[in-house]
């Protein structure tokens, strides 16, 4: 009956996903929440401020890409609150005082978080053509497009898994997933970023989630990209490395304690 | 088998400058129920946390089936199953969902695994609940949940940090029924509890702890005859007649409550007090008769220490 600890590491990744993707039906709450509050701010953009926003294309192609990222944004930083409820509720220590790898606690999070985040910007992109987004990209686009969104919300993911892992309450997790719903504003998602007072417009055009949108937007309706594909993939890239190896180490300590 | 199956040795644990385990001894036939009494911060939970491998001690030697907590965690944690204060089962799926997720992560295979879960149900009375979500148990059937989680694996020791705290009187009684249920299949039970009643319930012995130290060790017969069975308890309306009264009577006061505690509650000492009392024309203003509590045993044993009495009788 011995079976490979590898094939036991895969097997505990696997339950423990299995147990998020539940999660997802079972408290559609995050995921109404994830998908209706992008929706919601598409469609005020859309319909109220888009009128006034001069951006050279019809605003609601203009905007879809910064929505789809504070969807996934937001959609991620979720994970933080639900990892805090593991470590502060009695899982992690029955986890703990068990013969598993405990970190297949946070690949479960991790793969849970992604695929709710799929659904969610699924239904956003599906809205938006509703309401008249109408993008011009080929196959190969929306591979990259997919690829792209992809690396951001990995990347994302595992910074809040390291979040929730040394956050000691669920509220203050609640807080951390705040910025996840400014930081695009302080960006190219809604406005174009030159009518932004000078040291805005600095912070903006060189903050991490500009040349994603910037990309994005490129391969949703042919704007030029440029460098930005190389800067999203450097700025996530380095992002999902970094996070990754917190998040482990953040977790060999709490281990210890 | 019998012999010892766990054993700690003179185990320390602070955390900065506050001690919370300061030379802890004791050990554990295998087999037996094995009671932790103390009360909150007095060091249980460390304890517990230090035999299931989650934290270290600073010094000592715990070994459980002859392993060394801290060196060999790994084999430790086959041996054993720990049931925390706070119930660690998921709210949302259902409680079938639970053992099976449980018992995949205990590394049994499928078949193992269906096989398991459907006797454990059963044998926690959790059939008609099986396919509910755990959200929506009552806290005595999360608490069986939870049990049955950690008997998935036919552990030697069982760990239950406070099985009872927080259930309503039913529930109890229901659950020390489980714990000797469990305890006749052979299983090692190692429980902390503040309650001396469950204790004296359960347990084939009982360890006081207090401060980070075992204070007291025995039998609930051998606890109880040390503190007496039933005690009585009379208190005096004014504080003139309370401090005469407590200086005829020899006995332990509490001048705030001007209450009398008397170890020895029998018909013919009664009578003699009220006699003795009556001589001096004094009347209590109540008598009860009160069950000895937790505190009762840490006043007597830390009066008797007061006094340089042996504690060990």
């Amino acid at each position: 009956m011995r079976k490979s600890k590898l094939y036991w590491a895969l097997s505990d990744g696997w339950t423990m996903s299995q147990r998020s993707l539940k999660h997802i039906f079972r408290e559609p709450e995050s995921l109404l929440m994830a998908i209706g509050l992008p929706v919601a701010i598409m469609v005020m953009f859309v319909y109220i401020f888009g009128g006034a926003i001069e951006t050279g294309t019809e605003y609601v192609n203009y905007v879809v890409p910064g929505v789809i990222i504070t969807c996934a944004g937001f959609g991620s930083s979720l994970i933080a609150i639900s990892v805090t409820q593991d470590m502060v509720g009695g899982l992690f220590e029955r986890l703990r005082s068990m013969a598993l790898l405990p970190s297949s606690l946070m690949v479960g999070h991790v793969t849970g978080g992604f695929v709710r985040n799929a659904i969610a910007t699924t239904v956003i992109f599906l809205v938006a053509m509703l309401i008249g987004f109408r993008p011009n990209a080929g196959f190969t686009e929306w591979l990259g497009i997919i690829g792209l969104l992809s690396l951001f919300m990995f990347s994302l993911n595992w910074l809040f898994v390291a979040i929730g892992l040394i956050t000691k309450s669920v509220e203050t997790a609640n807080a951390a997933t705040f910025p996840m719903l400014f930081l695009p504003y302080v960006s190219s998602a809604f406005v174009p970023t030159e009518t932004m007072p000078t040291w805005l417009h600095t912070f903006a055009d060189n903050q991490p989630m500009t040349p994603l949108i910037e990309t994005l937007r490129g391969l949703l309706i042919g704007t030029p990209i440029g460098n930005n594909a190389w800067f999203t993939i450097l700025w996530f890239g380095s992002l999902l490395i970094i996070s990754f190896i917190l998040s482990v180490a953040i977790f060999k300590r709490r281990k210890k304690e | 088998m019998k012999g010892d199956i766990i054993s700690v040795q003179n185990l320390k644990k602070s955390y900065g400058k506050h001690i919370v385990l300061d030379g802890l001894n004791f050990k554990v036939e295998r087999g037996s129920i094995f009671a932790l009494l103390g009360e909150n911060g007095a060091g249980k939970t460390t304890t517990v946390r230090i035999l299931a491998t989650l934290i270290q001690a600073d010094s000592g030697i715990a070994t459980i089936a002859g392993y060394n907590t801290h060196r060999e965690p790994e084999s430790v944690r086959q041996q054993i199953s720990l049931t925390g204060q706070y119930a660690s089962v998921d709210e949302l799926l259902t409680g079938e969902e639970n053992l099976m997720m449980m018992g995949r992560l205990n590394h049994l295979n499928r078949d193992a695994v269906k096989k398991r879960t459907s006797e454990l149900l059963k044998q926690f009375e959790l059939v008609n609940a099986a396919k509910k979500s755990v959200k929506t148990y009552s806290g005595g059937m999360r608490r069986r949940l939870d049990i049955a989680i950690s008997l998935l694996v036919s552990p030697q020791v069982i760990f239950l940090d406070e099985p009872t705290t927080g259930l309503d009187p039913r529930s109890r009684r229901n659950m020390w029924n489980l714990i000797q249920q469990l305890s006749e299949d052979g299983v090692t039970i190692f429980l902390t509890t503040q309650y001396l009643e469950e204790a004296d319930q359960l347990a084939d012995k009982i360890a006081v702890i207090d401060n980070g130290k075992i204070v007291e060790e025995g039998t609930a017969e051998e606890l109880k005859r040390m503190i007496g069975d039933e005690k009585l308890e009379l208190t005096f309306d004014d504080l003139e007649v309370f401090q005469l009264a407590s200086k005829l009577l020899q006995a332990q006061a509490n001048e705030k409550e001007r209450s009398i505690s008397i170890q020895n509650g029998s018909p013919e000492n009664l009578r003699n007090l009220l006699n003795t009392l009556h001589e001096h024309g004094i009347e209590p203003s109540s008598i009860n008769f009160r069950k000895p509590t937790l505190d009762d045993v840490f006043i007597d044993i830390t009066s008797r220490k007061r006094r340089g009495r042996s504690v060990h009788a």
